[in-house]
C-alpha cells in the first residue's frame, strides 16, 4: 500500500492508489467520527431499505405489460395511428432545431453535443420499441447531427439570427404538422386537438404557456412601473387578481367563459384552447412578479447613465434594463416553469386527456385494473425527466451568461 | 450684457429652484458658463453640487427658474430633454457602465441608437476614444474586469462618443483608490485643454487650481461665490468660503 502511493508514476498500481483515494475519502467525509459514522449507517440502512422495496417492486412485483400496452396512448393520446407520422416529423424536425441551437450555445463539438445526439440512442434501447420507432430515433439523431453541422457552416455573426429563424419556421411548420391542412381526405387531414393527448398535450401545453405567457408577463411586469397611471393600476389590478385564484378555478373560467369575451359569431374555441388561454393568463401574473423582482434589482444609476445618454425610455428598457433584469431573474423563471409543467397537469380535471388525463383513462379501463402503480411511477418519471432537463439547461445558461457580469 | 456675449454663453441658469418635497435643495442659483470654459463645483456635503448639475439634463427636475442648454430652453418636452441629453455628456461618481456589455459596445450603444450611426463607424469612433483615454486593449472586456480607473475612463469614452457640446462631471474621481485618480485627472485635463466645455463637481482642489477657469462654491443650495481659481485661493470673499478652504486644504 505504502509503496504503491509513494510511486504514483507506476501505471500498474493506479487502481489501488485509486482506491486508497476513495477510502481516504470515505473516512473524512462518512467516518470522521463516532458520531458522524453512526449517521453513516443509519442513513445507509434508511437508503438500503427504500431501494430494496423499491427494486423488489420494480423488478418482481410490477406488472409492466400496462405500459407497452399503451405506449401510443401515453405519447399521443388518440392521435390517429394513420398520422403519426407526423408527430414523427415533428420530432426530427425537433431534433435538427436542438442541434442548431447546440451549436449556437456550445460553439464547439463539446460534450452536450454528443448528449444531445445520444439520446436517440439511448432510447433505442428501450426494449419494447418496434423497428419502425427505432428506425424513427436513429433518423432524428441524424437530423440532430444535420442541425448542428448546417448551422457550423454558417458565419458566426450569422448564427443567431440563423437559428431564431429556423426555430420560428419550426414553430409554424409543427403546427401546421399537428393540425393538418386541407381536406379530410387530403394528403394531411385536420386533426382536432381534443385528439391531441398524452406526453404530446403536455409539452405542447407547457410550450405554448411559457412562450405566450413571458412576453405577457414581462410587458405586465413594465406596465406595473409605467409612470401612466391607467397602465398601472390595470396591470395591478391583473396581477393581482391572477395571483389570488388557484389555476383549477381559472381552467374552469376558462372553458365556461371565455367564450363570453369574445366577439359575438367568433368561432368556438376548444377546449384545449381555453385550457391554454387560462393557463397563459395565470403564468404571465407569476411571471411578471418575477420579472418585476429583476427590474428592482437594477440600480438607479443605469437607468440614469442611458438617460444622460440620450436613449428614449423604450431604447434603454430594450438594451440596457431588460437584459440585466431578465438574465437575474433566471433561475426564479425557470423554476417557475417548470411548475407551470407539472401544473398542466390540472387539465386533466376539465376533461383533457394529458398525461395525467391519460393515465386515469387508462386505469378506468377494466383491463388494466391494479395497475396504478406502475402507470403513475411512469407518469413521474417522464415529468421528473423534463423538469430536470429545463433545471439543467437553466443551470448551464446561468453559467454562460454569467461570464464578466460584475 | 451685449448680444455678442449671449450667444457665446453654452449653459445659462436663471434663479433654478429645486425642492425635494418641503426640502428646498437649491435657492435661486444662477450660472452662466461660456463655451469651452471649465467651471469647478465646490462645497461641502449636502450642499446641492449634485442636484445643481443634474439639474441640467434634466436627471432631476427644477421647479422654478429657467435652464437653457445651447439655446434650447429645458422645458417639459421631451424632445427637448432628448436633445439637450444628447449634447451634454455626464460622467457619475460610481461610473454606471452597463455590466452586461463589453466596453466596445458601451461606447458604442448611444451613437448607434440614438444617433442612427452605422455600427462600423461607431466603433471606428469607439476605439479612437478608448486610444484618446489610454485603454484601446480592453475594448472587448466587461466593466467588472477593469480596474476603477480604466470603468471612469470608458465612461468619459462613452459620455464622448455622442460627441457632446458639454461634459458634466459629479466627483469623477470620489469612488477611486488614490492611485487611479491621476489617471482621470489627466484624462479630464487633456479633455479641458481640447477645448470642451465642462462643469466639474470635485474634492480635487489640485484640479481646480490647474485646470478651472472660474469655481464656483455652493453652500445650504446657495451658489455663494464664483471667481477664478486665484480669486477663491487667495482672496475668498464670503466666511462660508474661507471656511470651508480652511477644511478641505
Ligand atoms: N432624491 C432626493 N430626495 C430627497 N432629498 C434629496 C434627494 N437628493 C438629494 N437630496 C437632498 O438634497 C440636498 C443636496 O443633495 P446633493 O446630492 O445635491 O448634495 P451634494 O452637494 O452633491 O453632496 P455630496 O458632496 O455629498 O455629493 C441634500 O441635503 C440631500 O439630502
Ligand atoms: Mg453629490
Amino acid at each position: 500500500m505504502t509503496t504503491a502511493a509513494e510511486t504514483p508514476s507506476d501505471r500498474s498500481v493506479l487502481p489501488i492508489t485509486e482506491r486508497y483515494a476513495l477510502l481516504g475519502w470515505l473516512r473524512r467525509n462518512l467516518f470522521s467520527d463516532l458520531f458522524n459514522s453512526l449517521l453513516t449507517l443509519v442513513a445507509l440502512v434508511f437508503i438500503f431499505t427504500i431501494a430494496r422495496i423499491l427494486l423488489r417492486w420494480a423488478f418482481v412485483t410490477a406488472e409492466w405489460g400496462v405500459i407497452p400496452a399503451n405506449f401510443n396512448l401515453i405519447m399521443r393520446g388518440q392521435y390517429p395511428a394513420a398520422e403519426a407520422w407526423r408527430l414523427w416529423l415533428v420530432i426530427y424536425l425537433l431534433g435538427a432545431v436542438a442541434g442548431v441551437t447546440w451549436r449556437l450555445i456550445s460553439g464547439q463539438f463539446s460534450g452536450a453535443a454528443r448528449v444531445l445526439i445520444a439520446i436517440p440512442f439511448v432510447l433505442m434501447l428501450i426494449p419494447f420499441f418496434s423497428m419502425g420507432t427505432r428506425l424513427n430515433l436513429f433518423i432524428t439523431a441524424v437530423a440532430s447531427a444535420a442541425g448542428y453541422y448546417i448551422e457550423g457552416y454558417l458565419p458566426i455573426q450569422r448564427r443567431g439570427r440563423a437559428a431564431v429563424y429556423f426555430i420560428l419556421a419550426y414553430l409554424v411548420i409543427m403546427l401546421l404538422l399537428l393540425r393538418g391542412v386541407g381536406a379530410e381526405e387530403g394528403p394531411m387531414p385536420p386533426v382536432s386537438p381534443i385528439l391531441w393527448g398524452g406526453l404530446l398535450l403536455s409539452l405542447l401545453l407547457a410550450f405554448f404557456g411559457i412562450t405566450l405567457s413571458f412576453p405577457l408577463g414581462v410587458a405586465l411586469a413594465l406596465g406595473r412601473q409605467s409612470k401612466l397611471p391607467a397602465i398601472r393600476v390595470m396591470s395591478v389590478i391583473y396581477i393581482e387578481f391572477i395571483r389570488g385564484v388557484p389555476l383549477i378555478s381559472l381552467l374552469f373560467m376558462g372553458q365556461v367563459m371565455l367564450q363570453l369575451f369574445l366577439p359575438d359569431g367568433f368561432p368556438l374555441v376548444d377546449r384545449v384552447l381555453r385550457a391554454l388561454v387560462a393557463i397563459t393568463l395565470f403564468s404571465a401574473a407569476y411571471t411578471a412578479e418575477n420579472v418585476r423582482g429583476g427590474l428592482q434589482s437594477i440600480p438607479r444609476g443605469q437607468y440614469e447613465a442611458a438617460q444622460a445618454l440620450g436613449l428614449s425610455a423604450y431604447q434603454s428598457t430594450i438594451n440596457i434594463i431588460l437584459p440585466q433584469a431578465l438574465r437575474a431573474v433566471i433561475p426564479v423563471l425557470v423554476g417557475q416553469f417548470i411548475s407551470l409543467f407539472k401544473d398542466t397537469t390540472l387539465v386533466a380535471l376539465v376533461g383533457i386527456f394529458d398525461l395525467l388525463g391519460i393515465a386515469r383513462t387508462i386505469l378506468a379501463n377494466p383491463d388494466w385494473l391494479g395497475t396504478q402503480q406502475e402507470v403513475y411511477a411512469i407518469i413521474a418519471v417522464l415529468f421528473w425527466i423534463f423538469s430536470y432537463s429545463m433545471s439543467y439547461a437553466s443551470r448551464r445558461l446561468e453559467r454562460r451568461l454569467g461570464v464578466g457580469v460584475r | 450684457m451685449s448680444e455678442n456675449e449671449t450667444a457665446d454663453e453654452i449653459i445659462i441658469c436663471q434663479d433654478v429652484c429645486k425642492w425635494f418635497g418641503d426640502f428646498q435643495a437649491l435657492k435661486d442659483c444662477s450660472l452662466r458658463v461660456k463655451a469651452q470654459e471649465v467651471v469647478v463645483i465646490i462645497g461641502p456635503s449636502g450642499s446641492g453640487k449634485s442636484t445643481f448639475i443634474r439639474c441640467i439634463n434634466r436627471l432631476e427636475e427644477h421647479q422654478a427658474g429657467d435652464i437653457i442648454v445651447d439655446g434650447i430652453p429645458l422645458t417639459r418636452d421631451v424632445r427637448n430633454i432628448e436633445q439637450i441629453r444628447s449634447e451634454a455628456g455626464m460622467v457619475f461618481q460610481q461610473f454606471n457602465l452597463f455590466p452586461h456589455l463589453t466596453v466596445l459596445e458601451n461606447i458604442t450603444l448611444a451613437p448607434i441608437q440614438v444617433r442612427k450611426m452605422k455600427k462600423e463607424e461607431a466603433q471606428e469612433t469607439a476605439m479612437g476614444l478608448l486610444n484618446r483615454v489610454g485603454i484601446p486593449e480592453q475594448a472587448d472586456k466587461h466593466p467588472g474586469q477593469l480596474s476603477g480607473g480604466q470603468q471612469q475612463r470608458v465612461a468619459i469614452a462613452r459620455s464622448l462618443a455622442m460627441s457632446p457640446k458639454i461634459m458634466l462631471f459629479d466627483e469623477p474621481t470620489s469612488a477611486l483608490d488614490p492611485e487611479m485618480i491621476k489617471e482621470v485627472l489627466d484624462v479630464m485635463q487633456e479633455l479641458a485643454e481640447s477645448g470642451m466645455t465642462m462643469l466639474v463637481v470635485t474634492h480635487e482642489m489640485g484640479f481646480a487650481r490647474e485646470v478651472a477657469d472660474r469655481i464656483v462654491f455652493m453652500d445650504a443650495g446657495e451658489i455663494v461665490e464664483v471667481g477664478t481659481p486665484e480669486h477663491f485661493f487667495t482672496n475668498a470673499q464670503h466666511d462660508r468660503t474661507k471656511l470651508f478652504l480652511s477644511q478641505i486644504l
